[in-house]
């Protein structure tokens, strides 16, 4: 259906985006590949010569790059499954006849546009702050003692942070996808006799399967990247629990201003990333098709 | 600066405050605002006409980096005379302080440019400005009205390179010493220590005013981790106890029995007396707590002296004191040493207009007018004799004189109970002490959190000390 | 919705589902009460807080003298209306021909572009400072517009894509016939079906670009600095400040948030139509 006409201008069309994003991937790539062979720190300004591996060597020896990894998985698993299954149980629920569903859905997606910073601020300090916090209060107010929530469980309370902000978006797509379900058909297997739990299962789950990919990929997209709210809350601690692979990486070459042996940390997380996404790619790219 | 637009300000009388653009008057607004609060009173007027008249004919806009602790917002507050004054404006940027140190940091070791001004502490500006990144200010012993050496001693030093460059003047000094709530200590039967006491006293002593059913913790340190945050106070408490972060051989000693004994110590004190979430309070945290009457005791910077004393900001006014940190060991490297201080990266392309904004800001004049302002006893402490000597000042604020005592008696040079082959206090003057006293403070804190034990939190610590020093070149 | 559902189970859901959304919702609401509180009041317990304190305005006037809430403000609005604007001009044609004339690798060009997306930021600051330096992009809305550009642009592409490709292609082949160009058959047919599609995009990079932390903060210094930076000099007290930092969140978030609100409709309906149908 195409023509050679209409093929040669669709490539002038793509092409700038295309030339963007290369050069927006190579010549940072290329400079943080170069960086991460030389012995580069910032603050100790005394040429930089080139040290082979040597980076690399000391970047995955680092006792905090194991920790980070895990770390990083589990924060982008625990808010994956958090706000995917909270997202579900949402979009089912406001897709109830209700009164003023319009209000209770802006209540629902407004924490998603809250800013990460702000968002981490506002639950470190003025709810989970043991001495001033409202848990805190609520806790002492019943006479337990209050949870250190950044001490006891740093992690946790993290993933509850970052999962309050996304499952708003998870909620906003899955409800839309609810939208276009196909009541007659629902209908009609609940007039057959069909329990809940397999209208759920059978019908409903399918037709939202496309909508969970999308939750997924983009979901992961940024939060493989999760920054600010530990920079804001914990600074990757208490020792490293809460440390993921992009706060590692901020430490090296931030903290440390270890520039080469936070390239290698980089250029390590990219090829990390990669394969993720070659997952990622695989599992959305047959959705697409669908 | 072509386009920079020349302004006369005309203030005869009946004739308030009206500005006239000669040239180019697109961003006029701004300063019309700040003009138009002056032309209130008459005597403003002439004071404005004056100054503004004898400004240079081109304004400059200069980029000023801080922190916003306390002494910062104020000096910030009162900018504005200073803008009114020479015709310039000064942009803030205000961050919290490990944000500012990465910013600034990253900034000028790259070159960026994108400060005239920053604030930076004891520990960088040496390190910056023998790495050619600061302008120095040796110029500034010129100028008979700034007076230089009225600036303590101990306090250039610490601002200046081995050959004696001085590349940052102090907004404020501080030392290490404790707070203490007499009314507690009172009603609990306690005496106040007159002589500096051992933490082992101090732990006796906090253990009878904890009282948390009444929300009072026995004592506040900061657990936060980070060189400048619980490792501010951890070193000088392990130099108490006998450690030490190197020997002679550039070998560090954190996995020695004196450290453990210290962090031992810190984690069962804070662990017992402390408040919940310790892991969370930095300076900042700590200073809020007990100036909300929360905290029976709290060994921290001095500067803060003025914070808490004061009865705008602080519940506990009245009945807060002060104590010497306490030693144990040894009472070598009791009590930290830090200046918060102004410096110009070399980049600057305002270096003038700059120099001009850091003598105003560090001036006797300056210090006065904070004490007019905002009362003496919110005056930046340690900077300046002739303002330690004031009588306005030793009468808003008796304890100025015990700052300043417990200021001259610390000897970075002579930090430990063993010889060690650097100086500084609670830091390490060399430029990787950041990224190892960073990593000690976050296992530390792990410690503290009971998510390791002391064993495993210094052995991790002594690894990447060790690796750090490998990596650098120290060790082989 | 053919079902008649009674009043009792409709307020029923309404309590079930309107109590979980005012949880969701209650941080946001519980700054905005304290924003309006003393520095003293905000730290009470949260019952006198609400019905023994007054009401002032005192920390909105602190925080604005402290830091110019405008120019951050201006600063925000520039880069992410901008950098959307921008966005949405050079992802168009791209996710045009994608859609419309697909080529043997067209899907895996759309994954690589949001696999570029996956670039951790922290890995390639430094780089990018270099760079910018050198440009004298440092501190400057043009270059933040660019940088989250760039950032955003395989997300604008891939949402785009989704839409266009749920448009048939028969109406454009009928315009086609009918005799209309390019031009015309993207202007006059494309694009009215697929404004919906589009407003939805517009909103989410928006969004994503006024909440961006990372290279706000650190390209930034005084002159582009948007409201992510205004945010970060309340991130540690001095003294009480749980007063002002509410009003500082509030300042910051609340023309997205309104924005938000207002546009959610146009927000749901891009999104049934395209990525998630």
């Amino acid at each position: 259906m195409a023509t050679k006409a209409s093929r040669a201008a669709a490539r002038m069309m793509i092409s700038p985006s295309v030339i963007l994003l290369l050069g927006w991937m190579i010549i940072p790539l290329s400079l943080t590949i170069y960086f991460s062979f030389l012995r580069y720190n910032l603050i100790t300004p005394t040429g930089n010569p080139f040290v082979g591996w040597e980076n690399y060597y000391w970047f995955v020896t680092d006792p905090s790059f194991k920790a980070a990894m895990i770390n990083t998985l589990l924060l982008v698993g625990g808010i994956l499954l958090i706000t995917t299954i909270g997202g579900v149980i949402f979009a089912l629920l406001l897709d109830l006849p209700m009164f003023g569903q319009g209000v209770i859905r802006i209540m629902v997606i407004a924490p998603f546009f809250v800013m990460p910073t702000v968002s981490a601020l506002v639950w470190k300090n003025m709810f989970m702050n043991p001495v001033n916090g409202i848990f805190g209060r609520l806790a002492t107010g019943m006479g337990f003692e209050p949870v250190d929530f950044f001490g006891q469980i740093p992690l946790l309370s993290i993933i509850f942070i970052v999962s309050w902000q996304w499952l708003p978006f998870a909620t906003l797509i899955l409800f839309t996808a609810m939208q276009s379900l196909d009541q007659e058909q629902l209908e009609a297997a609940e007039m057959d006799g069909a329990s809940w739990r397999n209208r759920f299962w059978f019908i409903i789950l399918p037709h939202l399967a496309r909508a969970i990919t999308v939750v997924i990929l983009i979901e992961t997209i940024f939060l493989l990247s999760i920054f600010a709210e530990i920079l804001v809350t914990t600074n990757g601690g208490p020792g490293t629990a809460t440390t993921n692979l992009t706060y590692l990486i901020y430490v090296s070459s931030l903290l440390q201003f270890d520039v080469g042996m936070g390239s290698a940390g980089g250029v390590i997380a990219i090829i990390l990333a990669n394969i993720v996404a070659i997952f990622l790619m695989r599992m959305i790219g047959k959705n697409l098709d669908a | 600066m072509t386009a920079a637009p020349e302004r006369v300000v005309l203030g005869f009388a009946g004739m308030p405050g009206a500005v006239i653009c000669v040239r180019g008057c697109l961003f006029a607004p701004r300063e019309e605002r700040k003009l138009s609060k002056l032309t209130k009173s008459m005597a403003g007027v002439a004071l404005l006409a004056s100054t503004a008249l004898a400004a240079p004919a081109f304004a400059e806009e200069i980029t000023v980096a801080t922190v916003n602790n306390a002494d910062m917002i104020v000096m910030q507050k009162l900018a504005p005379e200073w803008e009114e004054a020479t015709g310039n404006t000064i942009n803030w940027v205000v961050l919290e302080e490990n944000v500012l140190r990465q910013r600034t940091t990253q900034d000028i070791s790259t070159k960026g440019g994108s400060f005239d001004i920053i604030f930076i502490g004891a520990y960088e500006a040496p390190i910056w400005g023998a790495n050619g990144w600061l302008t120095p200010l040796n110029d500034f012993g010129d100028d008979a009205d700034y007076d230089l050496n009225d600036i303590f001693e101990l306090v250039r030093n610490g601002l200046s390179d081995k050959d004696g460059n001085l590349y940052a003047v102090p907004l404020y000094s501080e030392t290490s010493f404790t707070f203490y709530r007499a009314d507690l200590f009172e009603a609990a039967g306690v005496e106040a220590p007159t002589e500096q006491i051992t933490y082992t006293d101090f732990a006796d002593l906090v253990s009878k005013v904890h009282d948390p059913d009444n929300g009072v913790f026995g004592t506040c340190q900061r657990g936060k981790a980070g060189w400048g945050e619980n490792m501010a106070f951890v070193g000088p408490m392990v130099n108490a106890f006998g450690g030490r972060w190197f020997d002679m051989d550039w070998q560090p000693q954190i996995d020695s029995p004196e450290w453990n004994a210290a962090i031992t110590y810190y984690v069962d004190l804070m662990n017992n007396y402390g408040p919940p979430g310790a892991t969370a309070n930095g300076h900042n945290e700590n200073r809020a707590l007990f100036a909300d009457g929360k905290c029976a005791t709290w060994v921290d910077a001095t500067s803060a002296a003025n914070y808490i004393k004061n009865p705008a900001n602080s519940k506990v006014a009245e009945v807060t004191d002060f104590f010497q940190a306490p030693k144990q060991e040894t009472s070598n490297g009791t009590g930290w040493f830090w200046s918060w201080a102004l410096a110009i990266p070399a980049t600057s392309q305002k270096i003038d207009v700059a120099k001009d904004f850091l003598k105003w800001g560090t001036s006797k004049e300056y210090f006065q007018k904070v004490g007019e302002t905002e009362g003496w006893v919110a005056v930046p402490s340690g900077t300046r004799q002739s303002i330690h000597e004031d009588p306005r000042l030793l009468e808003a604020a008796p304890f100025a004189e015990t700052i300043k005592n417990a200021i001259f008696s610390v000897d970075p040079a002579n930090p430990t109970r063993d010889p060690v082959p650097y100086t500084g206090v609670q830091f390490v003057a060399i430029p990787e002490f950041q990224g190892i006293g960073n990593y000690v403070g976050q296992q530390i804190s792990a410690a503290l959190a009971g998510q390791s034990t002391v064993e495993e939190a210094l052995a991790n610590s002594q690894q990447f000390a060790v690796r750090e020093m490998t990596k650098a070149g120290y060790i082989k | 919705m053919a079902r008649a559902v009674s009043n009792g189970i409709k307020l029923r859901n309404t309590a079930i589902v309107g109590t979980l959304g005012f949880l969701m919702f209650f941080p946001i609401l519980w700054i905005l009460i304290l924003s309006f509180k003393t520095e003293e009041d905000a730290i009470r317990a949260p019952l006198e807080v609400l019905f023994s304190s007054g009401w002032t305005l005192e920390s909105f006037t602190t925080v604005q003298e402290r830091s110019d809430y405008f120019k951050h403000f201006t600063n925000s609005v520039v880069i992410a209306v901008g950098s959307t604007f921008f966005g949405i001009l050079i992802a168009v044609p791209a996710a045009w021909a994608m859609a419309f004339v697909p080529a043997k690798h067209t899907k895996n060009v759309l994954m690589w572009m949001l696999s570029t997306k996956m670039l951790p930021p922290v890995g390639v600051l430094v780089p990018i400072y270099l760079i910018f330096r050198d440009l004298g992009l440092l501190d400057t809305r043009i270059g933040l517009v660019i940088v989250l550009m760039l950032m955003n642009l395989p997300i604008i592409i891939w949402m785009l894509y989704t839409y266009f490709t749920e448009i048939p292609g028969e109406i454009l082949e009928a315009a086609r016939m009918d005799g209309a160009n390019l031009r015309e058959e993207v202007l006059y047919v494309l694009t009215p079906m697929a404004i919906p599609g589009m407003a939805s995009t517009v909103l989410l990079n928006i969004i994503l670009a006024w909440n961006e932390a990372f290279w706000t903060l650190n390209l930034t210094a005084a002159n582009a600095a948007p409201l992510t930076q205004f945010i970060a000099s309340y991130s540690s007290p001095e003294g009480l400040f749980y007063a002002k930092l509410s009003a500082a969140s509030i300042m910051a978030i609340a023309p997205i948030l309104i924005m938000g609100w207002f546009s959610q409709k146009q927000l749901v309906r891009g999104l049934t139509f395209g990525a998630v149908k």
